[in-house]
């Protein structure tokens, strides 16, 4: 089963390492990722592969944004398909 | 890959635009459940519902987690239960009290399906299901009530009418410690849909299968919003941008409906894409008429706003689900929606506006508070209006008035909650009486004549 996870926040060091660390260590596998920067504005989108996870989908969408709390960031983590459902036809 | 615009947009629709499923409502099938009493038949009616929608909860929990969007409510709907009752409807109490012990149980909020469907004639045991109304909405939390007076089809019931301007004021005496919160849980249809999942006129139609999962969809911020961003838009554009917006919303509906039906081992029913507004400021219906360019909802061009958006909202939703049902379009119930109170409040909107904005939009004169001391034959005159509206245009209107006891124009009657609060509005003083009281059938107009 396959997730966006997407980090929005101020701009700081070491927020992919902390993020894809999190990751790393609940056995979450990053398909790809596009990061920009928006008028200082930090904001990573990440295609994630949570078949081999060691939680579930809902408990990583909960530890995320824990997680997101604790160095300032936003965090969500949602089924893919909600995004191919609502912006393609 | 996903497009970094797009996902940003859809976490900002419902992080700050109020986006979400405004509710997954399960339609359950009682007609196996008629026994050979009351009793028994009250007891299989629990146990049916507490039985199917048991994780109704638990699943919308989990959806809204894995899908990051809100599932606001969780509601069920039943067979109408005039049918349920029909070899004991002098017991119909019990069944009432058994569906909202099993709302209880199963941790809906609301259940709806206290429903008699009279629009052409009534039965004596319909007659007699519906003189417990009262009496049930008054010793239950959670049931929701619905009488169908009317259809295009058949033409307006106006014996019916009549009896339903006394329940509604019997209604209200019943329950006026709360000020007659009764009537907030009593909506009277003409063409009332068989799949509507919005309370308080979910009922679950004759014609549907078993068990099935509707799910309501709502954005009126998310429309919103989209408005704002286009300021010098002309009308064309306007309502290309609210039909993008409409496709988006539904789309997301459908993808929680589904996934829900599965869950739930349910079929998927429809999505319906209603602008249902909330008392939370963001999340209004007439904030987007204003938005269109009105100084305040109610005013000269209120009417012609709303059938824009209504139409629009309607062609999003269309193409995005191929299973569009229930009622579709913008709602606009008084006491829910900040902007219509406040219009309320500062006298800029009255019935008579709001009843031709229901020409145009896809239900009626929706939670407004009338004063204690109306007559029943003015709500039943009120109801035969809204109802002739229906008919000949073949749509779906409705009524939910509440002559809430002891006020008078400029009081308030607060419900809380979802319900909101109303001001108390006035209506005509002048008597219906003669009217209401020759009974009889309006016939069906000559446009239902298509076989």
């Amino acid at each position: 089963m396959r997730a966006v996870l997407t980090v929005v926040g101020k701009d700081k060091t070491g927020i992919i390492a902390k993020v894809s660390g999190f990751l790393a260590e609940r056995k979450v596998n990053i398909l790809d990722i596009s990061q920009t920067i928006m008028e200082d504005y930090f904001a990573m989108i990440m295609l994630v592969d949570v078949g081999g996870a060691s939680i579930s989908l809902s408990q990583l969408a909960e530890e995320c944004a824990e997680m997101g709390k604790n160095i300032g960031m936003s965090i969500h983590v949602q089924h893919e398909e909600i995004f191919n459902a609502m912006h393609s036809v | 890959m996903f497009n970094t615009n797009e996902v940003l947009e859809t976490i900002d629709m419902i992080e700050r635009e109020h986006l979400d499923i405004r509710t997954v409502t399960m339609g359950i099938s009682l007609m196996p459940c008629i026994g050979g009493s009351a009793e028994k038949t009250a007891d299989k009616v629990y146990d049916t519902v507490c039985k199917k929608a048991e994780n109704i909860v638990k699943v919308t929990q989990e959806l809204t987690r894995e899908y990051g969007i809100p599932i606001v409510n969780k509601r069920v709907s039943v067979t109408p239960a005039s049918l349920i009752c029909a070899p004991f409807a002098n017991k119909s109490s019990l069944i009432g009290k058994a569906l909202d012990n099993a709302a209880k149980q199963v941790g809906v909020d609301f259940i709806g399906g206290y429903t008699a469907l009279v629009h052409k004639g009534m039965a004596d045991y319909e007659k007699e299901f519906i003189l417990t109304i009262p009496e049930v909405l008054a010793n239950t939390e959670r049931l929701c009530s619905s009488v169908n007076i009317g259809s295009s089809k058949s033409g307006i019931n106006m014996d019916a009418v009549k009896l339903m301007g006394e329940i509604i004021k019997d209604t209200a005496e019943k329950t006026s410690a709360r000020g007659g919160f009764g009537c907030a849980k009593l909506v009277i249809f003409c063409n009332a849909v068989e799949d509507n999942p919005f309370m308080a006129g979910a009922f679950h139609g004759v014609g549907e299968s078993g068990t099935v999962i509707n799910v309501g969809v709502s954005g009126p911020g998310v429309v919103q919003h989209a408005i704002e961003s286009i300021p010098d838009a002309d009308l064309t554009d306007l309502a290309e941008m609210i039909k993008r917006t409409a496709f988006k919303i539904t789309r997301a509906g459908q993808l929680i409906a589904r996934e829900a039906a599965k869950r739930l081992n349910a079929e998927f029913g429809i999505v319906d894409l209603s602008l249902a507004p909330t008392p939370a400021r963001g999340d209004s219906v007439a904030a987007i008429l204003e938005e269109m360019g009105l100084e305040s909802v109610g005013t000269h061009g209120t009417t012609a706003c709303l059938a824009m958006l209504n139409d629009a909202v309607k062609k999003g939703g269309v193409m995005a689900s191929s299973r569009v049902g229930g009622l579709s379009g913008a709602f606009i119930p008084v006491s829910e929606d900040i902007g219509m109170i406040e219009a309320a409040e500062r006298g800029k909107l009255c019935i008579d506006k709001l009843e031709a904005m229901t020409a145009v939009c896809s239900v009626g004169l929706d939670m407004i508070a009338i004063p204690g001391d109306t007559k029943a034959s003015t709500i039943s005159a009120i109801i035969a209006d809204e109802a002739a509206i229906g008919m000949i245009n073949n749509k779906t209107t409705a009524v939910r008035v509440i002559p809430a006891p002891g006020k008078k124009v400029g009081d308030e009657v607060n419900f809380g909650g979802l319900l909101g609060r109303a001001p108390v509005m006035p209506v005509h003083g002048d008597c219906a009486d003669k009217f209401i009281s020759r009974g009889g059938l309006i016939p069906a107009p000559i446009h239902s004549n298509k076989n």
